[in-house]
């Protein structure tokens, strides 16, 4: 009973909400139009309040949209009640049923669904076998761990076999520990089934381990959607940019464009010369700017080193031993920057006061 | 911004279900038929009541003198009772949280709270006629006073003070056992003395919970029939007052006019409470205590407030007590040995004990799982749910605790004697067993509906919205998910009902017709002849029953009720 896969389609979705306090309306959600594509796993990411979990809820049916039209394959589900939809949520509280053992919440939704005993009794053992919880039909909820218990409301999604799983936070509950290597276990399932999946999370590490696509959103809009790469490596704006990974910004002018000295071939013409807090240094420009324009570089903490000589001077004002690395706080002119030394053993460690320089491939740079 | 196409979705969402949306009429037009036409009809009546709009009939009733004497007699007992109910209360609270006691002080406090649960509301008059009055145990037999009169004002307000303070006693505790002791130790180590640390800090932090508990007491007081029935002698509250208004002048637009004054002070102060109280006290004390409190062992402080109190209870207990012997004494006041049982006898042979017995059983027992149900439901819809004419559904079920039971009878008299509106629709149920089952349900369902809510507000949204989301259509999440969660609460719910069903009196006594025989209306009735011993005869059944109804519950919830691992989740 192989299923044909769909994807989930928004068309200009609003959602508006009224602020409880002022009695004001205001957007949630606002004209958000996502395309996800059958059978890949996208991720819902941004701080809380910016819509994310809304979103989903109004995928899974229990909140109306004010604007557009959700789409389900082809099919326009605006109207349909949450029981209806062919769609199954894991919730970030589990959401077991107490009364029930573990065969009974799995079975839940076979049950409604009206399947035949013998063919319900076969497909939970094969889900509880999937989610590696053979054996523990019997035990009530709440003798499981909260690993195990997700597995069961992961087991109990899957096996009405929806067109889409949607996942709302479902690992904010566990340990840090847990956390990682159910992901990789969501993951797994996930690519098993070949089952289109939406998972909420405001957990970017998470975002970037389980998904195809990553869609931040901020203030109840898109900010972004690409690749884990593609947003961390050309965030569209600072706060992607930021929200994504740790995020130093320099601001500087671009003073003309570099020397065609480079062997690289790729980054001809791409290259200008900044002048970044007084010092001017060769950076991998985006193609389109301009000489005398102001931009933002976006400076990764691990893409840059310190030096004792370089083009950008600066002064050490934090120098912290991490394990796996050392943290420094650096000023450049007034600018603050983050930089995370990896591997710290057998390099030089500066001390705070130090004046040496930050080095930095060009090419490591993003320009916003 | 236009919310219309959430709203328009949210509507045919809602008709997609036509179990819930039967659910929703049949339930609004219960609210509106059974609680707030009556009401609505006393309006009428009492403006339209003389063929002519207009205020004639209040002008006519603030006229009789014995009408204003009852506005100001309710209100003198209502407020003294009142606070007497706050500060016993707030004693024992205190005690019970701050002090260390031992087993048997624990022992007295809890049957303390129990009782008036499970007696009938007038136990306590009884008692005290049968101990203080002229042929008093205590008066006339111990102190040798021969005409000691109980009945009048001190006697309501006693009876009254005794009835009701373990309300009181079981709220405060409630919120002193959610202040932090930190807040108390922190005050005791910048060098405050107990009582400063009590006045400074515990006090100030209870105040709101304490008008509270004293505008709760108010209201019940204002509220009760059964007492001052008993022993208000020619002392008449506003409840009396209506009710003799309608069985003894006959004057039906008089009553339905004092029922909206009456009806009217009730509404203002629950307003108060409800809106105002309710949410200061929640504003004040929302945490939870953090840890446990350090009890005080100080010798000088436990022992006089544990010998008061006990005291206080054991008295409590005696008078309770009292009502079972008392009907064990072959003439009370003349003769009390051989202790006999002729009086049960006679209960049973001579005055239909046996038909009275099952008629409130029965009754009762048909009226208690339909308002276990129905509050569910409400509570079910209230909370989990989100549809037109919520609002309408809560503040209904709501508005009729603050109806007294008095008012509910004269509003059912005015309402279904001659049919809706005096149309002659729906007259077929005056008169029947049905709306004396309807006036139980109606009179218990805001107690229910209260109890509903609160615990469904502690189960996860997420858990009801899973079973929707695997395909359940909301009746199956009811069945399914929700009431299997909150069985404790349907189980007490279903007792509760069935306790104050078989001893409500005062909208009952109003409606019920020669054909029904409730106790509580036999007992109001010997009273009033004072046959006190054929009274503490029926009561004492009563209480029997209702005890072992509770029991059972207890049986029931600890055998099949949601284990206490499944709640911790």
């Amino acid at each position: 009973m192989e299923k044909v896969k769909k994807g989930v389609r928004l068309d200009h979705i609003s959602k508006i909400y009224q602020d409880p306090k002022t009695g004001k309306d205001f957007y949630a959600v606002r004209d958000t139009s996502l395309t996800i594509e059958p059978g890949s796993f996208v991720t819902l990411l941004g701080p809380s309040g910016c819509g994310k979990t809304t979103t989903l809820r109004m995928i899974a049916g229990f909140e109306s949209p004010d604007e557009g039209e959700i789409y389900l394959g082809e099919e326009p589900i605006n109207e349909l009640t949450p029981n209806k939809r062919d769609t199954a949520m894991v919730f970030q509280s589990y959401a077991l049923l107490p009364h029930y053992n573990v065969f009974d919440n799995v079975a839940y939704g076979l049950k409604l669904r009206k399947v035949p005993r013998d063919e319900i009794r076969e497909r939970v053992l094969k889900i509880l076998d999937l989610v590696e919880l053979t054996g523990m039909e019997a035990r009530m909820t709440n003798q499981l761990s909260g690993g195990q218990q997700q597995r069961v409301a992961l087991a109990r999604a899957l096996v009405i076999e929806p067109s889409v799983l949607l996942f709302d936070e479902p690992l904010s509950n566990l340990d840090a520990k847990l956390r990682v290597s159910m992901r990789t276990e969501i993951r797994r399932i996930q690519q098993e089934v070949g089952i289109t999946a939406i998972y909420v999370t405001h957990d970017q590490s998470e975002a970037m381990a389980l998904s195809d696509n990553i869609i931040i959103m901020n203030k109840g809009v898109v900010a972004q959607m690409g690749t884990p790469q593609e947003i961390y490596y050309h965030p569209v704006n600072e706060f992607v940019a930021d929200f994504i990974g740790e995020a130093n910004f320099l601001k500087g002018t671009m003073v003309g464009a570099a020397k065609q000295l480079s062997l690289d071939k790729g980054s001809v013409g791409k290259r200008v010369i900044m002048n970044i807090e007084g010092s001017e240094i060769e950076v991998e420009g985006n193609g389109s700017m301009e000489t005398g324009n102001e931009y933002t570089l976006v400076l990764r903490p691990e893409a840059a080193t310190l030096a004792d000589e370089g083009n950008l001077p600066c002064e050490v004002v934090l120098s912290c031993f991490m394990g796996s690395y050392q943290n420094y706080h650096v000023k450049v002119g007034n600018t603050l920057v983050k930089l995370e030394e990896h591997n710290p053993k057998n390099k030089h460690i500066y001390a705070v006061g130090d004046r040496c320089a930050l080095v930095f491939d060009p090419a490591s740079v993003h320009v916003l | 911004m236009a919310k219309s196409q959430s709203a328009a979705l949210d509507r045919k969402k809602l008709m997609a279900d036509p179990i819930m949306v039967t659910t929703i009429v049949v339930l609004i037009t219960f609210l509106t038929l059974f609680i707030l036409y009556p009401l609505a009809i006393l309006l009428v009546d009492s403006f339209y009541g003389d063929g002519s709009f207009g205020i004639g009939i209040f002008k006519r009733i603030f006229a009789m003198p014995s009408f204003t004497r009852a506005i100001t007699n309710t209100l003198k007992v209502g407020f003294v009772v009142g606070i007497l109910s706050a500060l016993i209360g707030l004693l024992f609270a205190y005690v019970e949280v701050y002090v260390r006691m031992n087993r048997f002080v624990g022992g007295l406090f809890k049957v303390v709270s129990m009782l008036p649960v499970v007696s009938p509301p007038f136990v306590l008059s009884l008692s005290m006629i049968m101990l203080f009055g002229k042929a008093g145990i205590i008066t006339r037999f111990l102190l040798g006073i021969y005409d000691n009169s109980v009945y009048g004002y001190w006697g309501i307000v006693i009876v009254q003070t005794l009835t009701f303070f373990p309300v009181c006693y079981m709220m405060l505790k409630g919120l002193l056992k959610n202040i932090d002791p930190s807040l108390e130790e922190a005050a005791r180590d910048m060098g405050a003395g107990r009582w400063k640390v009590f006045a400074d800090v515990t006090l100030p932090l209870l105040l709101p919970g304490l008008g509270n508990a004293f505008l709760v007491t108010f209201i019940e007081s204002i509220a009760d029939f059964a007492n001052p029935m008993i022993i208000g002698g020619s002392y008449d509250t506003l409840a009396t007052t209506i009710y003799l208004q309608i069985t003894g002048a006959y004057d039906k637009a008089g009553a339905a006019a004092m029922a909206v004054v009456l009806l009217c002070i009730t509404l203002a102060m629950f307003a108060v409470q409800k809106y105002y109280l309710e949410a200061k006290t929640a504003a004040t004390l929302t945490g939870k205590a953090s840890r446990a409190r350090m009890l005080i062992e100080d010798r000088s402080v436990k022992v006089p407030l544990t010998v008061f109190c006990s005291l206080a209870a054991i008295f409590v207990i005696m008078m309770y007590i009292c009502v079972p012997i008392g009907a064990l004494f072959p003439t009370w006041g003349y003769k009390f040995f051989p202790l006999t049982t002729k009086w049960f006898k006679l209960v049973f042979t001579r005055y239909h004990g046996f038909k009275a017995f099952k008629d409130s059983f029965v009754l009762s027992l048909i009226a208690a799982p339909v308002t276990a149900l129905l509050s569910m439901i409400i509570s079910y819809l209230v909370v989990k749910r989100r549809f037109r004419g919520k609002g309408f559904i809560e503040a209904v079920s709501m508005l009729a605790m603050a109806v007294p039971g008095t008012v509910l009878g004269v509003g059912y008299i005015r309402g279904f004697s001659g049919g809706i509106f005096h149309t002659g629709f729906l007259q077929g149920i005056y008169g029947t067993g049905l709306i004396l089952i309807i006036v139980f349900v109606v009179r218990s369902l805001p107690t229910g509906t209260r109890s509903g809510i609160s615990a469904l507000r502690q189960i996860d949204k997420s858990i009801e919205e899973s079973a929707y989301d695997m395909g359940a259509d909301s009746f199956r999440v009811f069945m399914t998910v929700t009431l299997p969660l909150i069985k404790d609460s349907f189980l007490s719910g279903l007792v509760t009902a069935f306790v104050r069903s078989i001893t409500a009196i005062s909208a009952i006594i109003l409606l019920v017709t020669p054909q029904y025989l409730l106790i509580t209306v036999q007992i109001n009735e010997f009273a009033e002849k004072g046959s006190y011993s054929l009274a503490c005869a029926f009561a004492s059944i009563l209480i029997l029953i209702t005890y072992g109804a509770v029991l059972l519950m207890n049986l029931v919830i600890r055998h099949f009720g949601t284990s206490k691992s499944i709640k911790e989740d």
